[in-house]
């Protein structure tokens, strides 16, 4: 019997620590949601599972980091995968480690742009899904990810990224998303960010009440 | 102290007068313009706004028998909301502010929604879910203004569920005896029809919901009871799944459910079971109250008042898209409401 222990409680997945073949891994565990029927949980969740497990294991091949997969079954919701140790990106955006925050908020716009150039969009990228590890951003649950084609999904990975610096980092929102923006087009090429930022745009001017849409629509 | 405060964004006109001791609400007058058929018509809306507005602030000082000049300060929503319709709210209180001389205070209709909620419910710091025809948020306070944390792309889930109840010939009316159509027809829904079930990060969008929706309902192939449960269950269950990312990203212990949708009791036990399971206390506003009214504008504009939030008369203008997460909420610093 391979001990388990509680690692996190996320909002769709229970995330255990535990080993496989002896390696440190976290069990990551689709739970049945009870204010769900039964028929459309069963669906998200096995759905979910089959498409994140087959997202991370493309990035992982393409050298963007992410935690290697090393088991899965989705009928039961479960992946297994490699435990990547650090602290959130989140915690590290304040004052007094502003310069790192920004260096690892643009290696993260590459390592996005790369991820959108494989035609895989995140889905839920926010600060508090990258872990530093090894001096290197990992993206972590892509519980939300897609293979996608269209601009409008890449752009709306942007556009939460944009909403988080907003919403929990209004302070620094400025610099980071110019850190971001520099990471990604160097990556993606000018022409494509400058593409992809139009489509942000449209999206957030979509949205009721924007301050934007405003002053264009006078 | 007491406050009047004036509600006209869409299709209530609502004149509220409230003070900072107990009993908190001395006077709810209400007109409402209801559309002979289809959705609001602004200019209808405002129309009948200037034709019934006089009588209801007159009736609304009738019931707590003062007049104007024992009022402290008239506040009223300058938006968000339908253009003809503030238009008309805001011309009636700057008319009032310049005529007896008093403060006019200006109010976030939004904010306004959560503070009505929280003083009647006794919720203190929650994670609010905004639901009405107009508006689908996930928000929550942080740093001195209550910072979005979720919405719809596109469509709320009001205007969602009113326009496919609509389309298939179920309404108007919308709502029968506290129940909205939708709800009503998917009672007798067996059948899970797969729906597209979008949510992006914190956000969800409905648009592509509707048109799957309708599309199903025209293929002739299900029933519409089967696709009113599949529509009910896939809209409702996208919004529960937010306001819990919401959660586990504040670190909220509290729910507050605010706006008209919000009285849904389907939804309702939705939350209760994700509250449940996460240990976290969902609070609803009184169904009178989630709709909108003058108290509520009555209410924020006192709370503002203390915090000296004036409007200049020939400054107050409407904003129709006046965002939740532009406005201060100082109050909220000193642990305000009731108390503070």
């Amino acid at each position: 019997m391979v001990k388990a222990v509680m690692h996190a409680l996320g909002a769709e997945a229970l995330l255990l620590r535990t080993t496989f073949l002896g390696i440190e891994v976290i069990a990551k565990v689709r739970v049945r949601k009870p204010y769900r029927s039964r028929e459309l949980d069963e669906a998200l969740r096995r759905r979910r599972t089959e498409v994140e497990a087959k997202i991370i294991s493309q990035l992982r091949l393409a050298g963007v980091p992410v935690p290697a997969v090393l088991y899965v079954d989705p009928s039961d919701g479960l992946i297994l995968l490699e435990y990547v140790e650090g602290p959130l990106l989140k915690e590290l955006i304040k004052e007094d480690s502003l310069g790192r925050a920004r260096k690892y908020v643009e290696a993260l716009g590459r390592y996005v742009a790369l991820m959108h150039g494989l035609g895989i969009a995140h889905g839920d990228l926010t600060t508090s899904n990258v872990i530093i590890f090894r001096d290197t951003p990992y993206i972590i649950d892509f519980g939300l990810s897609r293979f996608t084609t269209k601009m409008e999904d890449f752009g709306t990975d942007i556009h939460l990224f944009i909403r988080v610096l907003e919403s929990a980092h209004f302070r620094f929102k400025e610099v980071l998303l110019r850190s971001f923006l520099k990471g990604y087009s160097s990556v993606a090429g000018r022409e494509r960010s400058r593409e992809l930022m139009d489509i942000v745009k449209e999206i957030r001017m979509r949205g009721r009440y924007v301050e934007e849409r405003r002053k264009v629509g006078g | 102290m007491v406050v009047l405060g004036i509600e006209s964004t869409a299709h209530t006109f609502g004149v509220g007068i409230v003070q900072d001791s107990e009993p908190l609400i001395l006077a709810d007058a209400r007109t409402k313009y209801v559309p002979e058929k289809g959705g609001i018509h602004p200019r209808e809306a405002s129309l009948h706004f200037m034709s019934e507005g006089p009588s209801t602030i007159l009736e609304a000082f009738r019931q707590v028998g003062i007049t104007p000049d024992e009022v402290d300060a008239f506040s009223v929503a300058l938006g968000p909301g339908l253009g003809p319709c503030l238009r008309v709210g805001a011309t009636f209180a700057r008319a009032l502010s310049a005529y007896y001389g008093k403060p006019l205070v200006p109010v976030n209709h939004a904010v306004a929604h959560i503070e009505i909620g929280k003083v009647l419910t006794g919720a203190e710091d929650p994670l609010i879910v905004y639901l009405s025809g107009g508006n689908t948020i996930i928000a929550a306070y942080e740093a001195g203004r209550y910072r979005v944390f979720g919405e719809t792309l596109d469509i709320a889930l009001g205007n969602f569920i009113d326009t496919f109840v609509r389309e298939v010939g179920l309404a108007p009316p919308y709502v029968v005896e506290g129940k909205h159509q939708l709800e009503i027809c998917a009672e007798s829904g067996k059948r899970f029809v797969d729906l597209p079930y979008v949510v992006k990060g914190q956000d969800v969008s409905f648009s592509g919901l509707l048109t799957a929706a309708l599309k199903a309902y025209r293929s002739g192939k299900w029933g519409l009871p089967d696709i009113c449960l599949s529509v009910r269950e896939v809209a409702y269950s996208a919004i529960v799944e937010v306001a819990e990312r919401g959660l586990s990203h504040t670190g909220k212990k509290e729910i507050l459910l605010v706006g008209g949708v919000a009285a849904s009791r389907v939804l309702r036990d939705k939350f209760e079971a994700m509250a449940k399971e996460r240990g976290v206390s969902v609070y609803v506003v009184p169904p009178k109250y989630a709709v909108d009214n003058g108290v509520m504008i009555a209410w924020t504009g006192l709370l503002a008042f203390r915090e000296g939030v004036t409007v200049k008369v020939e400054e107050a203008r409407v904003n129709q898209r006046w965002r939740l997460d532009e406005v201060d909420i100082p109050w909220m610093s000193r642990g305000g409401g009731r108390d503070g």
